[in-house]
Order: structure tokens, then sequence, then C-alpha cells
């Protein structure tokens, strides 16, 4: 009896599951799905879900009108560039208020945290002739620190929660065999946090490939990335939606694989610390 | 001796004249509109013919307005031409954020350009940036509904007889609706045509002292008939839908009439995208009598920002891009009904483009609104649809915020109007007129 039950659960819960995952990824599948019709069959009512003559030539503008490896490049070396280097920052950061923490760790850390308090915007004109003046307008480099300086708050808090979770003892006992502080990070506290890492490196490379002001706002035509080439696309004087759709489509292929084949981690690493 | 030097520095000035012409790459800032991804794809003419590269950053046009502002205020030097509208130009070119474009050469024809178009890109008489395309706004309406409903547009209609037609071809079982307008909130969106709407009714923005003017009757008058007539023959949910919404549902058939953009008209008499291409007419956008008609005036024109190094060859894609021969070239290419319209007097000349179903309903809109003289009453402002100051889009866009909610029937319209009257009041004493 006791096991009937816990099986209906189990399905139900399975069901809900499906269901709320479903739900959330509706947008991205319709965006898919419209990228394969044709700027009548995108605009089309009743919408068609399936059953429709299904079509390249929207993928084939794309590439034609675009130079698609270019913001390609570029995203991949912003969002990577901006992830390690704040992961470089970070980890000495989290390890100074995990493991020898001051009165003000708790202070300087909701400090960190309340720079994400106020909109971008808000800041544009000062980081804008910050740019001008040190030449890096449209340059990678500009659009790697600025991003790195945006999610280093966030890699930071994550890196904490983890390092928090590692029992001071093992760093104690490495010091007492000699090791030195920059031994103890490399050696002892890094590897066992590396799940931890992965996961940080993994949602920074998201958030990066994703950010849509700064990366819009600072380049040009040299350091522009994907978000730039989605932006190309949107037209609010013409029906572009299938032509959009296919933009979009390869704009968040390339993450959407790399989410796909890594979900395990950032999934243990989203959950890491939350059960005791 | 002095020969030699006098020769020696001769050399050096004709080397660095000649190192100006050398071949550059300048940087275009555009939006995504059919026209300008035309111009992308013949740029090849223009490198052909000067040597320069074109490289192009082509963006969402809010974005775009909010990324070049940025560039031009700050002095970044970003780009070396920028697609800015009728709006900015007067406002930058008073500035002197623009390069006034006053020694264009003769074989450009800068008498050509439409009167209107030249009197709206220009500050104190000078021309800060040459029209691309222009565009003013009219009815588009089926001839099968109009037939149906045993009516017979004329070419110049009034408010009143556009909202007879609309009631009496509306039919919401099958989906038919008289009229389409826009909602959507925002200073480009749904104030763009009700500011030109309520000129025909006449009423304004502001009286000669800037005192705003939502509390006078006139502009009851504009907006409780805009509610009205589309709670009656209007789509559900009007209070979302911008140019392209409206354009969708003309396309498919829902439409009796759409008052809204000229350039309009190219898609909805394409058979690739419309079911309805050989049932479409055009009609002026409608007026009440007052000599005022609701229909607007914009252009997308090219400019060069003062900041830029590379002014020489800025200006001369821009003499290319504007010019007679680039109607011509694009013509060859993609047919007479593709040439940017709305620019060039000597267009609408041209036997070849006259055969073209919507130019001459284009061309008349486009002459019969009036920048300089929007309204029945005088203004201290220049601008149809908009008002050239500065503050204008933030205004704008928190009153069609309570318009569009006004017509969704979250307030009456004396409400929104109320609450415009105080906003506007509020931002204009903080902006300090």
């Amino acid at each position: 009896m006791a096991r009937s039950i816990t099986q209906r659960r189990k399905a139900i819960n399975t069901a809900a599951a499906w269901a709320v995952g479903l739900l959330i990824f509706f947008p991205i599948l319709w965006t898919i799905l419209t990228s394969f019709k044709t700027e009548a069959q995108a605009i089309n009512d009743p919408p068609l879900f399936l059953f429709f003559d299904w079509t390249l030539e929207n993928y084939a503008v794309v590439q034609e009108r675009s130079d698609y490896m270019r913001f390609l490049w570029n995203s991949i070396i912003v969002a990577g560039g901006s992830t390690i280097l704040g992961i470089i920052i970070a980890v000495p950061a989290a390890w100074s208020m995990a493991f020898v923490p001051s009165n003000r760790t708790k202070d300087i850390l909701l400090w960190m945290l309340s720079t994400k308090m106020l909109p971008a915007v808000g800041v544009l004109y000062p980081i804008y002739l910050i740019f001008i003046r040190l030449g890096l307008l449209d340059s990678r480099i500009g659009l790697v620190v600025v991003l790195m300086l945006i999610n280093l708050p966030i890699i930071i808090w994550m890196l904490y929660t983890y390092f928090k979770e590692i029992p001071g003892e093992i760093l104690e006992a490495a010091r007492m065999d000699g090791a030195t502080l920059k031994e103890e990070i490399l050696y002892v506290l890094t590897p066992m946090a590396v799940p931890g890492i992965a996961s940080t490196l993994l949602l920074n490379i998201i958030l990066a490939w994703n950010e849509a002001f700064w990366t819009l706002n600072l380049t040009a035509a040299k350091a522009a990335p994907l978000t730039a080439f989605i932006a190309s696309y949107s037209s609010p004087e013409g029906l572009f939606y299938a032509k959009l759709s296919a933009a979009s489509t390869m704009a968040i292929a390339p993450i959407l694989i790399l989410g796909w084949f890594s979900q395990k981690q950032l999934v243990r690493g989203l959950t890491f610390g939350a059960v005791k | 001796m002095y020969s030699k030097y006098a020769f020696r520095a001769a050399a050096t000035l004709s080397l660095l004249m000649t190192s100006s012409a050398f071949a550059e790459t300048i940087t275009i800032a555009t939006v995504n509109n059919g026209d300008m991804i035309r111009m992308q794809g013949l740029t090849d003419d223009f490198t052909a013919k000067t040597g320069h590269d074109v490289e192009w950053v082509t963006l969402e046009e809010n974005v775009l307005r909010q990324r070049v502002t940025t560039d031009i205020t700050t002095n970044g030097g970003q780009f070396d031409i920028m697609t800015i509208g009728m709006y900015e130009t007067p406002i930058w070119g008073k500035n002197g954020w623009l390069v006034p474009l006053n020694d264009l050469p003769a074989d450009y024809d800068v008498d050509d350009i439409l009167p209107a178009m030249r009197g709206g890109l220009s500050y104190d008489g000078t021309l800060y940036a040459a029209p691309f395309y222009g565009e003013s706004s009219m009815i588009m309406y089926r001839t099968d509904l109009m037939e149906k409903a045993g009516l017979e547009m004329p070419e110049a209609p009034t408010w009143e007889f556009v909202a007879n037609a609309a009631r009496a071809m509306t039919d919401k079982d099958n989906e038919i609706y008289g009229i389409c307008l826009r909602g959507k909130a925002g200073w480009g969106e749904n104030m763009a045509f009700l500011t030109a709407t309520s000129n025909a009714f006449g009423a304004r923005w502001f009286d000669d002292n800037w005192t705003a003017q939502f509390d006078s009757k006139e502009w009851a008058d504009t907006l409780n008939f805009y509610i009205d007539l589309m709670n009656d023959a209007g789509p559900p949910g009007a209070s979302n839908n911008g140019f392209n919404e409206n354009l969708s549902l003309f396309q498919q058939g829902k439409c009796g009439m759409w008052i809204d953009a000229t350039v309009a008209a190219s898609f909805v008499t394409n058979p690739d995208d419309s079911s309805v291409a050989d049932k479409v007419d055009f009609a002026l956008a409608p007026d009440t009598g007052l000599e005022r008609r609701s229909n607007w005036l914009w252009a997308w024109a090219l400019g060069i920002p003062a900041g830029t190094q590379k002014e020489g060859p800025a200006k001369e894609f821009i003499q290319w891009a504007t010019s007679k021969d680039y109607i011509e070239l694009v013509a060859e290419n993609e047919g007479w009904a593709n040439v940017p319209p709305g620019a060039r007097t000597s267009l609408y000349e041209n036997p070849n483009y006259q055969e073209v179903p919507f130019a001459e309903m284009t061309l008349k809109s486009i002459q019969s609104a009036d920048p300089l003289n929007p309204t029945v009453e005088p203004v201290p402002y220049v601008g149809v649809q908009f008002v050239a100051i500065p503050e204008f889009a933030g205004i704008a866009s928190q009153v069609g915020q309570e318009f569009s909610a006004a017509l969704a029937g979250q307030q009456t319209a004396e409400e929104a109007l109320e609450k415009a009257q105080a906003l506007t009041t509020e931002e204009m004493e903080a902006a300090g007129y």
C-alpha cells in the first residue's frame, strides 16, 4: 500500500516536473520552430505548431547577411575571458572570507552584492567616458573587464558558500605540513572545491554570454558579440520574425549545447550546500 | 635656396593631401529596416567607386537611439555615420554635434530633396542630415470590404467618414475589424499617431508659452473619438498593437482600414507576404475640416557626428547613398517598388516610379505635412508627430502609457488627460521652460 502511494506520488512529481520544464522551455522551442517557417507562416493566425513547410531559407539569409563566426568568436572570448579572470580574482577573495574572516567580512559581502542592485544604465556614462579615455571602446579586452566586474560579486558569493563547506581543519593540516599560502590554495583547497568552481564557471559563462546591456553599449563593429547579432535582426517596422528567430537560435545554440552537456555539474553546483 | 624650401613644402603638402584620399574604413550605425538592408547589400558599388570600405552596425531602433546618443554626447567617436531621424537631427544640429552638410557638390542637387524633408532635417536653415528615405502616414484600406459596406473612399476623407466606414465594415464574428490603429505605448508608437491625429482635431502639445494643453477641449475630443472608435471597430487587445502587430493583422485580412506609415504600402501589396495584396488602395490620412490632416512626417537620415576622424569618406558615402544614382542602382537590382521613397522630388517625376501603386499617395501625404506649421493654433515647436525638444521622448513615453491604459479600459480618457497634463507640466517646469 505504502509503495503504491509512493509510486503514484513519483508519477505525479515526474509529470509536474515535465510540465514545468516544458513551460519554461516553450519560448525557446517556439523560437526554434519559428526559425524554420516563412515570414508569412511565422505570423499565421492560428499559430502553426509542427505542420508547416519547413524551410532553411532564414538561416541562409542570416548567413549571407552577417558574419556569424565573428560574433560567435567575440562571444566566446568575452564570456570565457571574463569568467576565467573573475575566478582568478575571486578564489583568493573567497578564501580569505571563508577561512580568515574579519569582523567586517559579512558587511563586505553584502556591500559587494549591493553593487548589483544599481541599474546598469545609471553608470553607463561614467563607464563610457572611462572607456573613451582608455581607448577601450569596441574592444574585447574592455568587455572582458567590465563583464568580469559585473559578475565578480556573484562569483565571490558562490565560491564563498562552497568554501564554507570545506572543513578548515584540512587547511590547517596542510599548513602544519609546511604548505605555503599559495600551495594551500592551489593544491589543497582548489581540488576540493572543483565541483563548486566548475558550476560557478558554467553559470558565469552563461551570464556573460547573455549579457545584453554592456555588450551592446560598449561595442560597435569589431568587438560586438552575439547579443548584437540578435539585435541587428529586430525591427519595429517590418515583420522579420522568422529571420529574427533564426538569428536567435544561432546565438543561443552554443550555450544551449554547453548547458545540456554540463547540466549534471550545474545542478550539483547550484544545490551544493543546500542540504546538510 | 627659398625655392628649395618651397619645393619641399609643396611636396609635403601634396603628400598629405593625397594621403587623405587613401582608402579608409568607415563605420555606420543603422536600423534593421528593409531599405537599409538593401543599402548594405549594395555597398560594393560604393567601395568600387571610392575605394573606401564600410563596416555596418545594425541595431534595433530603440537600442540604436540609445547607443548613438551615448556616443555623440560623449564624443566617443565610434561611428562615422549615424542613421538618425527627424526628431534628433535639429536638436543635435543646434548643439553642434553634427557636421553641417552645406558643401554638397552641385551634381548632388540638394534642391531636389523634398522641401518638407529638407526643412525637418535642418536647423536654422542648415542641413545636418541627408534623407535616405522619408515617410508620412496614410490610410490603407480594403477595396472589397469598402464596396461590401456600400461606401466609396474619397481621396481625402474626413474622420467622420472614416469612423462611419470603420463601423460599417466591422464584422466581429468573422474577425473583421473596421479599423486598426496603434495603441502600444511609446513616443514613437501610439503617441506618433495620436499627436498627428490631434493636429487634425485642432489640438496642440503646448501653447506659445510652453504651457501643456492636455486640459483643452480639443485633446478631449481627440482621445474620446479615438477610444470610442477603437471600442466599436478596432481589434481586441488594441492597446498592445504597434506597427508590426497591425501589419500582421492587415496582411491576414483582419483590418478594413489601417492608418500608418507609408512604407507599409510596399509590405501590404507584396503577394508573398500579404493575403490581401490585390485588394488594397490608399487615401490621405483623415482631417476634420480644420486644414490639418492626421498624417505625420518622418525621415531616416544619415548624419556625420562632429567628432569623426573620417569626415571626408563619410561625406562621400552620404553623397552616394542619398543620390539619384543610388535610386537608379536599387531600381536596376530590386525593381522600382523597392527604391527608397520620400526623399527626392525627381523620383516622383520618374515615369517608371509613377507606375508603382502607392507612389502618388505617398508623395501627396508627405507634401501635406508641414513640420514648421503642424497645428491649427500657433506653437513654439517644430515637428508634426513630435515636439523637437530633448525632453519630448521622456514625457511622451509617459503620456503614451496613460493613453494606452485608457484604450485598454483601465481608466477614462478624462483621467488619462488629467494625468498627462500634470506630468507634462511637472517635467517641463523641472526642465526650466
